[in-house]
């Protein structure tokens, strides 16, 4: 593999590349450092093998921390069990037409195979973990990474152990519940389960993809600029919105593009970082518009409980992408984020859970203030399924119901009806 | 005041292996400052060049983060556990 050691992020310490997460020299967060000299020799036969690799995110195994080498083409054929990535990315005209914008793209990650992006960083965090020699995978999460974690130890044959807070949607429950995991409901929000996986992670040696394996989970989120550029044409976007919880995703999106840019992979410019928030929860928007470098948490209260992460791991950085990207980071009111998935239901024809009411209401509000110019190619980043959410829609619209009827249906109906 | 710090494992070696020191002190500051006398290397590893905790620190009393309350001015009762753990995990 490419990857060469862990490296502390704020002193450069460097570690071998195994289970931790912190430097012990400042406490600084570490991450994957590469060597991808030789990939950058032969850049048209790196595409080539990138091209007629597995349809999943093992094709980019090359930019990816894990032993792993790609099977043959094929989704079903890929070594391991739960296979992510490949998603659609789709021209939204409609939506471009409604904020009055050029050129706008949906990248749906809702078809991952628990139906988030979470599956992503987990088949990197599992990989890893089974190459580390571990047992067990654990994970705190607001839901689509309990979800993701459990499948993957069903794929896997491996014991899991999930921690939610006890109040989270019934539906993400229900989806995690069903793989047969050890399922912990903990009294308080997603800090406190955050905290106790935390100390959880010194004192048993489980692999928490999000604590001691996050190294390795979070490189699994640059896929999405991987794939967004090939499905380009090789090319970067201008602008990317993405929702910000730890900050880790769209900190890690940016680094991708990154990564291939340097290599002469992709043609472009570094595109425009925008993050989004809901504003019950959003210590890192909160942070940008006070001009500070770090983040001071908050104790969430948004619909958006995939997002609801009141104590960014990652916000430090997420500022230091805006700034350096020339984008911002949004919050968005619970009315802003209903309405946007609505939006992007009416317009796409994809129902996105919460948080993609969050990316979708930001990308209206720049679209408002004029920030994006009619000749810009828009990505924005539907990080995951709306009927994990369904209590975001429920009465915001009107049903018709009727006996069966031709002149009921006359009467009541068709006088009343919208038409696109 | 006497209060228990929660030492998270990368940083027991540095306390002698320890994971619960026993210190004194009436803020989390002052407990802070009995830790590092106790235990010379925690400094380093926790504050930066002006003595402040570094930013990938989080301090709990009684399981709340402390920037909810006064940082390190944050008052601790006799008897309560102060947690040390990194930042870095989650998401």
């Amino acid at each position: 593999m490419s990857a060469i050691h862990l490296n502390c992020r704020e002193c450069g310490a460097e570690y071998p590349l195994d289970a931790r997460y912190v430097c012990q020299r400042c406490f600084g967060p570490v991450e994957v450092g590469y060597d991808h000299g030789r990939l950058g020799a032969d850049v048209a036969g790196l595409r080539r093998r990138i091209q007629g690799g597995p349809q999943n995110i093992w094709r980019y195994a090359d930019f990816l921390p894990v032993d792993v080498q790609p099977a043959p083409s094929g989704r079903a054929s890929s070594r391991f069990g739960l296979p992510a990535g490949c998603t659609p990315l789709i021209r939204a005209d409609r939506l471009a037409e409604r904020l009055g914008l050029g050129e706008v793209w949906v990248k749906n990650d809702a078809a991952n195979p628990t139906h988030s992006f979470k599956d992503r960083v987990v088949n990197v965090a599992a990989a890893r973990a089974r190459e580390l020699g571990f047992d067990v995978l654990a994970c705190a999460s607001t839901g689509n990474l309990a979800n993701s974690v459990a499948a993957h130890g069903a794929a896997l044959g491996m014991t899991t152990y999930v921690f939610i807070p006890a109040d989270l949607e019934e539906q993400k429950v229900l989806a995690t519940g069903v793989y047969g995991t050890n399922l912990v409901k903990v009294r308080g929000n997603y800090d406190d389960v955050n905290r106790l996986c935390t100390e959880l992670s010194g004192e048993r040696d489980w692999a928490f993809v999000n604590v001691n394996l996050r190294p390795y989970y979070a490189e699994g989120s640059k896929t999405i600029a991987y794939e967004v550029a090939e499905q380009l044409g090789w090319r970067t976007p201008d602008r990317v919105v993405a929702p910000i919880a730890s900050g880790s995703l769209y900190t890690k999106i940016a680094k991708g593009f990154d990564e291939w840019l340097k290599l002469g992979l992709i043609t472009g410019d570094a595109p425009i970082m925008h993050g989004a928030q809901a504003g019950g929860c959003s210590p890192v928007a909160q942070a940008w518009d006070a001009g500070h470098d770090v983040c001071r948490p908050v104790k969430p209260d948004t619909i958006a409980k995939s997002l609801a992460i009141g104590n960014p791991a990652d916000g430090p950085y997420a500022l230091e992408l805006a700034q350096r990207s020339g984008g911002s980071i949004e919050a968005v009111s619970d009315d802003e984020i209903r309405a946007g998935i609505r939006l992007l239901a009416e317009t796409t024809g994809i129902f996105t859970e919460t948080a993609g009411g969050v990316t979708t209401a930001t990308l209206a509000k720049l679209a408002e203030r004029g920030e994006i110019g009619a000749d810009e190619r828009v990505v924005l980043v539907i990080t995951g399924e709306g009927l994990k959410t369904l209590d975001a829609v429920r009465d915001t619209f009107e049903t018709f119901e009727i006996d069966a009827s031709f002149d009921q249906f006359e009467a009541q109906v068709e006088r009343r009806s919208v038409v696109v | 005041m006497a209060v228990t710090v929660k030492l998270p494992t990368q940083l027991r070696a540095a306390a002698g292996g320890a994971g619960q020191v026993r210190v004194e002190g009436a803020t989390v500051g002052e407990v802070l400052e009995a830790l590092f006398t106790a235990h010379a290397e925690l400094r380093e590893s926790l504050t930066d060049d002006g003595g402040g905790l570094r930013r990938f620190v989080n301090v709990y009393v009684d399981g709340e983060d402390i920037r909810y309350g006064d940082a390190l001015e944050t008052v601790v009762g006799d008897g309560a556990e102060v947690q040390i753990l990194p930042a870095v995990a989650g998401g």
